[in-house]
């Protein structure tokens, strides 16, 4: 198994839910910095920190989404360590998984999902399975999501570019498989593709404490408006589902429509309309609409 | 009482002598001394929550190497006294809840003890559990008395009848989550022992009352067991004596002359060392239409654990705080199969005066009057409680002050009516309370030491709270000296016998000893002693306890941010002002208070202990999930103290000031977040999933 910055594998290990045989440090092996592509894209060396990607003013002025959304997530000392590839690959933080005392399909294939009917306030709404119903944790890779981010990863065969969204993959059957890696590939680098309009981007994240909390519900959008109607819009959720949400209807219910608070709120009822809410997350579907319909208007009212 | 002494120190914002030893890193915690090869023990916890260990496979774990032994119920060694059932551990197959310890493996490191810990295999034969408090069960029953020694129930006048022809009602139900303590520092034992000698450097509220108790149940001589407690990183009522100690020792005693270190992971202090009782608290008032009280009830409904019983006194205060024609308190416990429950910072009052004070705000709503005014009217001419009058009551003036100084005057009282964007805006009050206790069994020692110097001594310990300056001070004052002359000697059961640091009760009961042995000492001695002079002297008993009622009181008040979108709830900023008695130092005092205040915003909105019926133990037993506030939720904190000198209660003219902070904090944000939103959340903790529509 791979080992970066360690930030999650190693609690993983000291807890053991995850015993892997060998760590490969990969710190040296990949690039820590930023590329500019000559398509006027990023390409963002999947061994950088946390701190220097949210730091770099490249993403700040082009891709402020992401900048903010890694500033929302874990604390600066985590940040300190933390890589991109290894915040990509981050594992759910729904309390069964991390507890080897109970069962969790995730963990343990085949042994049930506690969470299904048991403490499930943090739980996914959106495209779970009876097998599983936890979340992605990540801040950053919603922001990522939301700027159609291509992953670009090496393996034993080659190269290959997948987008992000095709990186991640929701539970079914097999939710001990958080994404589509194959084994022995590492993820080397994330290409973002050239900003037409995510410089009029923006992150906001819903938790329970004012800093070092994993999100209730996060919105990650990016919106572009012409004589005051959605010309185009991208959007993602973060803490609804075990991916990073991207949130097609959404987009599509947006465009053509007048940039007002109406045209928002109906696209966020349109991606939601499937919610389904489980014991104690009902609470997050209000939440989610409330948060994409504030996220859209702030981005409308501040062009 | 009798003695004028000239107050001097007390009442300094002296530094504390510690400090330089804290932020350097060389104050040695429990875990921190110097030890020559000592071994490591790591737990193996029960994995279900009733029924019985039929088999225990250590064999793996013991072949690791480096392993010294596999404690096991099987080999462990007899306790001499096993009657304290919470401490008897591995004596029996039987397990009583999740997380019970069944086995620890010692080792030469700690890596070692852990994984070989993970390779013990027990096999259970499990009976069906029952983990989780409701108030609709049939097995509810009244304890003997609630903590300490308080009556269960109590019955003034007629409430039923005052209650049905009262002219303005209220009838809610309140409730408050199981909550842990998590001192900063874990639980941690060292123990060594050594031919028939036990020392421990132990991290502990109460050095001799653990001596004590490791005596009594390993059979041993009080005076062969040694505590060391310099440093104590918090404890908030967690961090008397539980099982993970009598583990360590058990350890000890079998390796014999070799060190075993036992600290506890974060993840354990979720099970087995204290914890808050989840409550359900109904509260009905009466009162006139001009808002006087004639009908007040606080029935408490509460868990405890089936091996030994914690009934928690959150209805006591109703007894106190305001006057009502009628009234009536009564507390009720279901046993379960879970870990033993104890005490967390202001055990009752807590949680008590949350469901008090947040039904006095919604019945001063009902009354139509602005919540200092109704407190203000049913303000009591004596204690409810005792019938004794109070040896000093200030609310009113705290809530005055603190009226004053946070700008309560002209506020809206309609709720939801102010707004900056999307924050929805709002304010809120309630009062607070905490008895002054002195425990009896304290022993001060003083010594002339030449040059003018005084070494005092006394078994006490500094659990954080800043008993290294404090008691310098008081000593100073006592023996009417400076406190450079001062040679303070605590955290040892070498030193004479000190009562716990608990119940707030410290300084009252450590610093009457010292007053007491500085007045044997002068008038053996008078002002010009000889080296070597000494005197010794107990915590004398108080007998103006029988006059008085003596409580402190305060006034909390907190300004809520409410995102109208998401229910965020942030707390910018927060005014305490306390009537406390004398205070000894302020500096460290405004410390505990904003410690104190800071607890109770996290008991308003975030902390609760999540237990899965199906399992029966905290599943979110990590500080990712069991949140406690960051910095970035504690705001502005105006702290302001009522100036009083309570000399009935001690010679000091203090009260307790340890666990008042919480107390009423956690009420006066939920009572702002309602004026915030309009919507009144009775159920801690108050998170965006309440309030977000």
């Amino acid at each position: 198994m791979f080992l970066a910055g360690g930030t999650n594998l190693v609690d993983l290990m000291k807890l053991d839910v995850m015993t892997p045989d060998v760590l490969v440090d990969v710190r040296r092996l990949i690039s820590a910095q930023i590329e500019d592509l000559p398509d006027g894209g990023l390409r963002i060396g999947a061994g950088m920190t946390n701190s220097e990607l949210a730091a770099d003013r490249r993403i700040r002025s082009r891709y402020p989404v992401l900048s903010q959304a890694i500033l929302a997530g874990a604390s600066g000392q985590l940040r300190n360590v933390a890589t991109v590839g290894g915040n990509l690959l981050q594992r759910t933080r729904c309390v069964y998984f991390y507890d080897t005392s109970t069962p969790c399909n995730k963990r343990e294939p085949g042994t049930g999902c506690s969470a299904l009917d048991g403490c499930n306030k943090d739980h996914a709404i959106l495209g779970a399975s009876r097998y599983c119903v936890a979340t992605h944790p990540s801040d950053m890779a919603v922001a990522m999501t939301a700027l159609d981010a291509i992953v670009r990863i090496q393996g034993p065969g080659g190269q290959r570019e997948i987008p992000l969204t095709e990186l991640y993959r929701l539970p079914g059957e097999e939710p001990q498989r958080d994404t589509t890696l194959e084994h022995a590939e590492l993820i080397t680098a994330i290409d973002l593709p050239p900003s037409r309009f995510s410089a009029h981007s923006k992150y906001r994240k819903v938790r329970e404490r004012a800093s070092y909390a994993f999100a209730l519900v996060s919105v990650a959008a990016a919106l572009r408006l012409r004589d005051g109607v959605v010309a185009d819009a991208r959007i993602a959720l973060g803490g609804v589902a075990h991916r990073p949400w991207r949130a097609e209807r959404a987009e599509d219910a947006l465009r053509g429509r007048p940039a007002v608070e109406e045209s928002f709120r109906a696209a966020a009822s349109a991606e939601l309309a499937e919610a389904v809410p489980l014991r104690d997350n009902a609470y997050k579907v209000p939440l989610a609409g409330n948060v994409m319909t504030r996220t859209l208007l702030d981005l409308a009212e501040a062009r | 009482m009798t003695t004028i002494i000239e107050r001097r120190a007390i009442g300094e914002s002296a530094d504390r002598r510690d400090g330089p030893q804290k932020v350097t890193g060389t104050a040695a915690y429990a875990y921190e001394h110097r030890f020559t090869n000592p071994l490591y023990l790591f737990p193996v916890q029960s994995e279900v929550a009733r029924g019985r260990v039929v088999r225990i496979d250590a064999s793996a774990a013991e072949a690791l190497p480096g392993v010294i032994a596999v404690l096991t119920h099987e080999n462990a060694p007899r306790l001499a006294d096993a009657s304290d059932r919470e401490l008897a551990i591995l004596q029996a197959s039987d397990v009583a809840f999740r997380g019970q310890y069944v086995a620890a493996a010692i080792a030469e490191t700690l890596e070692i003890a852990r994984e070989a810990a993970s390779l013990v295999r027990v096999s259970y034969d499990e009976e069906p559990h029952d983990s989780q408090l409701r108030a609709d069960r049939d097995d509810l029953y009244a304890p003997a008395v609630v903590n300490p020694g308080y009556q269960t129930d109590t019955e003034e006048g007629d409430f039923d009848r005052a209650f049905s022809s009262a002219a303005v009602k209220l009838d809610a139900t309140y409730t408050t989550p199981m909550e842990h303590n998590n001192p900063m520092e874990p639980h941690t034992t060292v123990a060594v022992w050594e031919a028939g000698d036990l020392t421990l450097y132990e991290s502990t509220q109460g050095p001799h009352t653990v001596a004590g108790v490791l005596a009594q149940v390993f059979g041993l001589d009080r005076d062969r067991v040694r505590i060391i407690a310099p440093y104590v990183g918090g404890g908030f009522g967690s961090k008397v004596l539980h099982a993970n100690t009598i583990l360590a020792v058990m350890a000890a005693q079998l390796v014999q002359g070799r060190l075993v270190k036992f600290a506890l992971t974060r993840q354990q202090m979720f099970s087995g060392v204290g914890y808050r009782t989840p409550t359900i608290q109904r509260i009905r008032l009466g009162a006139t239409r001009d808002g006087r009280l004639t009908a007040t009830s606080h029935d408490v409904i509460e868990q405890t654990a089936k091996t030994k019983e914690f009934a928690e006194q959150a209805a006591v205060p109703t007894r106190t705080m305001y006057a009502t024609q009628s009234r009536r308190t009564t507390h009720r416990l279901a046993a379960l199969d879970v870990p033993v429950p104890s005490w967390m910072r202001a055990p009752g009052e807590a949680p008590g005066m949350f469901a008090l004070e947040s039904a006095m705000d919604e019945m001063a709503i009902n009354c139509g009057l602005d919540p200092i005014e109704f407190r203000i009217r049913n303000e009591p001419a004596f204690d409810g409680a005792t019938g004794l009058p109070y040896s000093s009551r200030n609310l009113v003036a705290c809530l005055r002050e603190g009226a004053r100084r946070f700008g309560w005057a002209g506020r809206d009282a309609r709720p939801r009516t102010s707004q900056q964007g999307r924050w929805l805006i709002g304010s809120g009050v309630a009062a607070s309370t905490f008895p002054a206790i002195r425990l009896p069994g304290s022993m001060a020692r003083i010594s002339y030491a030449g040059d003018g110097r005084y070494i005092v001594e006394i078994g006490a310990t500094d659990i954080g709270t800043g008993t290294w300056t404090s008691l310098t001070q008081i000593a100073a004052d006592a023996l009417a000296t400076g406190m450079r002359d001062i040679d303070l000697r605590i955290g040892d059961t070498k030193l004479p016998e000190a009562s716990v640091a608990g119940g707030s009760s410290g300084v009252t009961s450590w610093g009457s000893a010292i007053f007491e042995a500085a007045r044997v000492f002068r008038d053996r001695y008078g002002n010009r002693p000889s080296e070597g002079d000494q005197a010794q002297a107990a915590t004398p008993e108080n007998p103006e306890a029988n006059r008085y009622a003596m409580y402190a009181f305060g006034a909390c008040f907190a300004q809520a941010r409410v995102d109208a979108d998401t229910g965020e709830v942030r707390i910018p900023r927060m005014t305490g002002v306390f009537a406390a008695g004398k205070i000894i130092n302020p500096k460290t005092a405004r410390s505990q208070i904003i410690g104190g205040m800071t607890m109770g915003l996290g008991m308003a909105l975030h902390e609760e202990s999540l237990v899965d019926g199906r399992f029966g133990h905290v599943l979110n037993h990590d500080f990712a999930t069991y949140h406690i506030p960051a910095n970035a939720d504690a705001g502005q904190f105006d702290i302001a103290w009522i100036d009083e000198e309570d000399t009935h209660v001690n010679p000091m003219g203090s009260k307790g000031i340890g666990e008042i902070g919480i107390v009423g904090s956690s009420a006066a944000i939920a009572n702002a977040v309602y004026h915030a939103t309009g919507i009144r959340v009775r159920d801690l903790p108050i998170t965006p999933a309440k309030l977000v529509r």
